[in-house]
């Protein structure tokens, strides 16, 4: 059996974080519905299997539920407290729920270290630590985990709904966290859970990657970082070492702010960004240099875990495509190996009469603006056969005539049957939704460009080589 | 564990913010890291006879707690073959800022220059740097990082990404550097520096010259936390 990273008590405390049976809203407001409690508790109330309660020193009554003065007043058991009251309130609201036995909190409020404040930041992490409460925050927009509980203060018809999935993701920004949970569901692919940690006075990024090792709902671990404390990368990645899922990382605030005169080579040359780059990609980390970059590796990741070495075959109906391909390819160190030719020669008796003499058959295989459904499937097929080939990117132009919207879905039950790595090109547009929908919903990923179908298979290499 | 003497150094150091040259090539040596033979002298008797036992040429460079970058300022003078020119240099060091002693080295044959360093970064720690060697480092900018402790591998994996490689390899059939030496001395290196921790804020060793067998540390600049 697999060691659990994480001990009983640990787990138990971020159950009652990430399933919660019932949740506190600390903070609501009996006359303001767009209050970012009020919004919290609707949508859970609405659209979660947990008991929801509001609390407001005021009381009164709020969707026809009393308001409790204090998390003590709730007659049940409170696995979740999300706290949305102003700074200098939250150290109170805070021992009032490790008095009720709350199991674990969400400290959505601002007005701490971010605006100077750290004193209040002090005082609340002394009361948690003390009591061993684990919280997230503050300054956060708090988790979607589903699915049991949502604590992020957008009203549901402001936010697509993100599909359930695999994908743990991790951010310090709130906003971004949003953003990517948007994209990352454009892009087919779900979430197991995104976190927002804000100030991450308690819970921080390497106590999440201990918890997310052992999710089983999770295959991917995602992190959007600012920065890490002192001496924090290096925890990171000695959870990282321990963990054997994929994780991918985004780091911004790559420019150094100011330059302090050093007085050695090595400090000088050993910039913040660069140590932390290459310390990820020495501890198997799969960093990505931009939003493309980790919604591509997420989606990829996600699917596919099997190691390759980067051989890429490469289908397409159109040369330009595949000369782009091959550039990003090249550009990326992945390699695109010039098939012999007899084996050209054996591909070819396979595909349309028509296109016999037109396509050129060497890798990329450009079958040609004539190419049917039957064409994309026998080259596929035929690349995976060789040896020389560990992954395939289909260049799909869903505007060619002799393309049908029905080999998304063809192509990936070849994939899976052969149990081989795909993914796809498709142009994003909603005409072409049935194709894209045909790969994704039966396991390929598909990018929205070229550049990035290349991406996905650069994912899984770098994963694999570590 | 930093031995007793090295602690020593490092506390006597720390008014200065960074360790004399013959302090600094002792704990390399205790360490077990390859630095050339040496000796300290205050006078130009002293320094013959150090020279006789090391055997010339030898190099000779000024001590100065004012004095941190060495060449700059005319500090070093190198291929001294004889009693004559190690006075001569003797007579012209003892003219810079502070002067102390000369430190009198064997003076290494010519080999691959290498910068081999360290820095505590904030977020991760010890960290350490590879490099093709000398004072134009940071025009080229051709490193390799990693997080110490390094292990084997890794050394392997820097020297691979290092554009100047074939340098390393034997490049246009000069003689390639011994890699188990050079992967010896940096592993050690990098597990000094995990002691170091908390004393030091970075440290260049450059040059390294790997030649034949041996990757000696020429020169060792270790400049302490504030």
């Amino acid at each position: 059996m697999r060691r659990q990273t994480l001990n009983e008590r640990a787990l138990e405390r971020y159950r009652a974080l990430f399933e919660p049976k019932s949740m506190a809203v600390i903070g609501v407001s009996t006359h303001n519905d767009r209050h970012p409690a009020n919004v919290i508790f609707n949508k859970n109330r609405l659209h979660y299997p947990l008991e929801v309660y509001a609390v407001n020193p005021s009381k009164g009554r709020l969707q026809g539920e009393p308001v409790y003065a204090s998390v003590s007043e709730i007659p049940g058991k409170v696995d979740l407290a999300v706290i949305v009251v102003r700074a200098e309130q939250v150290r109170k609201v805070l021992v009032d729920c490790i008095e009720a036995h709350v199991g674990a909190g969400v400290i959505i409020s601002g007005g701490f270290a971010e605006v100077g404040r750290s004193d209040l930041q002090e005082e609340i992490a002394a009361v948690a630590r003390e009591a061993d409460f684990p919280f997230l925050g503050p300054n956060c927009i708090g988790m979607f985990s589903p699915p049991y509980v949502d604590t992020n203060f957008i009203a549901n018809e402001r936010i697509v709904r993100p599909n359930p999935g695999n994908i743990a993701l991790v951010c310090q920004s709130g906003g971004i966290l949003i953003d990517l949970m948007i994209k990352l569901t454009g892009e087919g692919t779900g979430l197991s859970r995104a976190v927002s940690i804000g100030n991450k006075v308690l819970i921080r990024e390497p106590d999440l990657l201990d918890y997310f090792v052992d999710d089983d709902r999770t295959r991917v671990i995602a992190f959007y970082v600012e920065g890490f404390g002192r001496g924090e990368g290096r925890t990171f990645l000695e959870a990282a070492a321990r963990c054997s899922k994929p994780i991918v990382v985004l780091k911004s605030g790559k420019s150094p702010l100011g330059t302090t005169a050093v007085s050695s080579h090595t400090a000088s040359l050993a910039g913040d960004y660069r140590v932390f780059s290459e310390a990820l990609a020495q501890y198997g980390v799969v960093e990505a240099k931009n939003e493309t970059e980790l919604v591509n590796f997420c989606e990829s990741l996600s699917r596919y875990r099997a190691p390759i070495k980067g051989n890429v075959g490469i289908v397409t109906g159109s040369g330009g495509h595949g000369v782009m391909a091959v550039d990003f390819c090249s550009a990326l160190g992945l390699s695109v190996p010039a098939l012999p030719v007899e084996a050209q020669g054996a591909l070819r008796s396979l595909i349309s009469p028509s296109i016999q003499a037109i396509a050129s058959l060497k890798n990329p295989f450009d079958l040609t603006g004539s190419a049917t459904d039957e064409d994309f499937a026998a080259a596929v097929a035929y690349l995976w056969s060789r040896p020389e080939i560990d992954c395939v990117i289909a260049l799909l132009l869903p505007y060619l005539p002799g393309i049908s919207m029905d080999l998304g879905a063809r192509l990936s039950f070849v994939a899976k049957q052969m149990d081989k790595m795909l993914v796809a090109y498709v142009p994003h547009v909603e005409k072409y939704q049935i194709l894209t929908e045909g790969f994704e919903l039966n396991g390929v990923p598909v990018a929205d460009s070229v550049e990035g179908a290349v991406l996905m298979a650069e994912a899984v290499r770098r994963w694999g080589r570590c | 564990m930093l031995s007793r003497m090295m602690r020593a150094n490092l506390e006597a150091s720390k008014g200065r913010g960074w360790v004399l040259e013959p302090d600094a090539k002792e704990m390399l040596k205790e360490t077990g890291l390859p630095v050339p033979r040496f000796a300290t002298a205050a006078t130009k008797d002293e320094a013959k006879s150090r020279a006789h036992e090391i055997g010339y040429p030898v190099v000779a460079k000024v001590v100065s707690p004012l004095i941190v970058h060495k060449s700059d300022v005319g500090g070093v003078a190198v291929d001294i073959r004889s009693d004559d020119q190690l006075d001569a240099a003797f007579s012209r060091l003892a003219g810079l800022d502070g002067f102390q002693g000369v430190l009198v080295e064997e003076m290494l044959p010519r080999g691959v220059e290498l910068i081999v360093g360290a820095t505590i970064d904030v977020q991760f720690g010890p960290v350490i740097l590879l490099g093709l060697g000398g004072t134009s480092v940071e025009i080229y900018k051709d490193t390799a990082l990693r997080l110490a402790p390094l292990q084997p591998k890794d050394v392997l994996s820097m020297v691979g990404e290092l554009k100047a490689h074939p340098l390393l390899e034997g490049y246009r059939g000069a003689e390639p550097i011994d890699m188990a030496e050079l992967t010896r001395v940096l592993v050690l290196f990098s597990r000094f520096v995990m002691e170091l921790e908390g004393w030091i804020e970075s440290i260049d060793l450059n040059p390294v010259v790997c030649e034949g067998s041996r990757c000696t540390i020429a020169d060792a600049r270790v400049m302490l936390a504030k």
